[in-house]
């Protein structure tokens, strides 16, 4: 018996037509949702952060150490969906230590460990100076920490400085690498199984790691607006409007890329393609119109922005609205990868419709508890470590 | 069943223990500590002299519970006469009772599907026993019929098909388990290390056959073994013994006079979802394209 048993984990799903029997429970349910989704956040935030740590692109300087700080937040929580989900998590180490080389799955903790790393290396590069500043002005248990987390370098001279600098350029570099690797991988974890038609396509790690920058700079748009509010300071309008350029490039490619592989899908028409117009249609039709209405929206809104040369707070909040769409639709593409590709039927003869738990290991409350759980643990990062501005020196 | 579907692991686990073992012994010695007996060093000694010294090694990898069969020697393939079946599903319940099955109508290791072809309709009715007409006709989702539903249609042609693992060749299910909690054996079954298997259900994905379910008691994933439990004894799966049509073969390929030889050798077999390139080995006859 599993130590960890479920509440309500296993809801067998209505279909129509033929699916095997073993079909009517849907393995991976809303916390594989999740997962991806989580991921997708941290690459996003990455890519911005390193637009100003590697191309010294000024205008992301007031988000770059707040993007470093949301990519570790979200990437500290993409593992604990995946663990939540399995059966036996008290046996995941044996992913590592006896890793199955042919499993997509058994490259994870090698891949997301690897970009944990490097993502710890350059927030202390990036940090360091402030680390060391807070070290000598904090008290107590809080100064003890900030002495360890110095790990004993306290030089903060102009040629310390600069070799810090040099670091985080580099590991912003090869972060970037890093962090679409991360992100298409997660994309071929559904892309290479030939066993479910609506997930086997080329397209599918592309179209993972376009969408994943999408959402990834939308939370960035909107961890900024909300912690610039809440501090009640400025919001850098060259900033915003540096972001809304990166949002609509990305966006512009996700939204063809996605287009085409719809296009291609339905002019192949291969056999199983009248149980794919039934998924669209029937199962995932709320997901798939929510993912072509709040990207296309978006988009329009976005290309007026930069079009008009839209400035103060009319652009603020309407980067602000726009990302809650975009964030709102890479969420609904998610559901309509992990989840759709499910309720089409291995048979091509049936198609089934997922209902998720409410409570449980699996269920709905705890995936949302899981995705606040990166907001709160951010929100801790950011009073530990301010990415705001340099915290001064003690005289 | 798991005393036999985690020999594989146990096998190599126990080497690489018994090699550290000695390895232990070895270093106590050299570094004159520990207490170490004289028989205990005698035996560390005898294996580490060589393969002169040692005893002669066995062919194939011990493999659990039965020591005195040789999984190299044979090539397990399974059969399905879609001509004979009676969907009586005699072998559902059996498999059922065999290998502790949860007793629903959502897991299992074997199914029947049943197609029929009405006048006028050029697709077939697609159905199995877990069809909720059938768990109605049979007043309960742990006993498994098929309703009369078309006995007042015009039926053009039907037939059973029963479903389970295809044990296949380049099994997809094995290839995606990121611990090797499931493998193939050197005698061609794919078994599950229901101890290693941390549930992930990639596997139950990766399957394009739906064979694998998850089983929530065990909170691994579970699939037809062929009975491998039966079949290194000499007997045949459950679901075989206990078709009143022979429309279950079962069989050692090595043999040319084996039910299953005998069976390739005289029918128009096919394999289903050939495209995949998992080379399936459960061969197929009386079926049609519609079958999948």
């Amino acid at each position: 018996m599993g130590a960890f048993m479920p509440i309500a984990d296993f809801i067998v799903s209505p279909y129509s037509g033929y699916v095997y029997p073993n079909e009517t429970v849907v393995p991976w349910g809303v916390l594989i949702v999740i997962y991806p989704y989580i991921t997708g956040l941290v690459a996003g935030a990455f890519i911005v952060s390193s637009l100003y740590h590697t191309f010294r692109m000024e205008s992301f300087k007031p988000v770059a150490r707040l993007a470093l700080l949301s990519a570790l937040a979200f990437l500290s929580f993409a593992p604990a969906a995946l663990l939540s989900h399995l059966g036996h998590p008290e046996r995941s180490v044996e992913a590592i230590w006896t890793a199955h080389w042919t499993s997509a799955f058994a490259a994870f903790a090698y891949v997301a460990g690897f970009y944990a790393i490097l993502l710890v290396l350059e927030i202390w590069f990036a940090f360091r100076v402030d680390i060391v500043a807070m070290s000598q002005t904090s008290k107590g248990a809080l100064g003890r920490l900030y002495r360890i987390l110095t790990l004993g370098s306290t030089d903060v001279s102009e040629h310390a400085l600069a070799y810090d600098r040099k670091w985080t350029q580099v590991l912003a570099a090869v972060g970037i690498a890093a962090a679409f690797g991360l992100h298409g991988y997660v994309g071929f974890v559904f892309g290479s199984l030939k066993s479910r038609e609506w997930w086997s396509s080329d397209l599918m790690p592309i179209i993972f790691i376009l969408s994943a920058v999408v959402s990834g700079v939308a939370v960035l748009v909107l961890v900024y607006v909300v912690s610039s509010k809440v501090r009640k300071t400025a919001i850098d309008e060259n900033c915003m409007a540096g972001l809304a350029r990166v949002l609509w490039g990305f966006l512009l490619v996700t939204i063809v890329v996605e287009t085409l592989e719809y296009v291609e899908m339905f002019y192949r028409r291969l056999e199983g393609i009248a149980m794919i117009k039934q998924l669209i249609a029937g199962p995932i039709s709320t997901g798939i119109a929510i993912q072509a209405l709040f990207s296309l929206l978006p988009f329009a809104i976005v290309t007026m922005l930069l079009a008009r040369k839209v400035r103060g707070n009319a652009l603020i909040g309407w980067m602000s609205v726009s990302s809650v769409l975009l964030m709102s639709a890479v969420l609904a593409m998610r559901w309509n990868v992990v989840i759709g590709g499910q309720e089409l039927s291995k048979t091509a003869k049936g198609v089934l419709t997922y209902i998720p738990g409410l409570w449980g290991r699996e269920g709905v409350v705890w995936a949302i508890t899981l995705l606040c759980g990166s907001f709160v643990f951010l929100w801790i990062l950011a009073r530990l470590l301010p990415p705001w501005e340099r915290v001064r020196m003690s005289e | 069943m798991s005393e036999t579907n985690t020999c594989k692991g146990q096998a190599s686990r126990r080497g690489f223990i018994s090699l550290l073992g000695k390895m232990c012994a070895t270093t106590a010695v050299c570094s004159g500590v520990g207490t170490v007996s004289l028989e205990s060093l005698a035996a560390a000694a005898s294996s580490a002299a060589g393969p002169a010294a040692a005893p002669a090694k066995p062919e194939f990898p011990v493999s659990g519970p039965v020591p005195e069969y040789d999984w190299t020697k044979h090539r397990w393939a399974f059969g399905v006469d879609a001509t004979r079946c009676i969907g009586c599903l005699r072998c559902v319940e059996a498999c059922k009772v065999e290998n502790n099955v949860p007793f629903n109508a959502q897991d299992f290791r074997t199914w029947v599907e049943r197609y029929v072809y009405l006048e006028g309709e050029d697709k077939p009715r697609v159905d199995s026993q877990c069809d909720p007409v059938n768990i109605a006709a049979a007043e309960s989702a742990q006993d498994y019929r098929f309703s009369n539903r078309y006995r007042n249609e015009k039926v053009t042609k039907s037939f059973f098909v029963p479903k389970l693992c295809n044990h296949c060749e380049n099994p997809a299910c094995v290839q995606v388990c990121p611990v090797g909690a499931t493998y193939k054996t050197p005698d061609g079954v794919v078994l599950i290390d229901e101890k290693y298997c941390i549930g992930c259900r990639y596997c139950v994905q990766a399957c394009p056959y739906g064979a694998r379910y998850f089983n929530e008691e065990t909170q691994t994933t579970d699939k037809c073994t062929w009975c491998y439990h039966r079949i290194t004894k000499g007997l045949k799966p459950a679901c075989v013994d206990v078709c009143p049509v022979q429309a279950r073969v079962f069989g050692d390929l090595n043999d040319p006079a084996s039910d299953i030889s005998l069976f390739i050798r005289s029918h128009q077999i096919s394999v289903l979802k050939p495209w995949t390139g998992n080379g399936p080995h459960v061969f197929y006859n009386g079926i049609d394209g519609e079958v999948s």
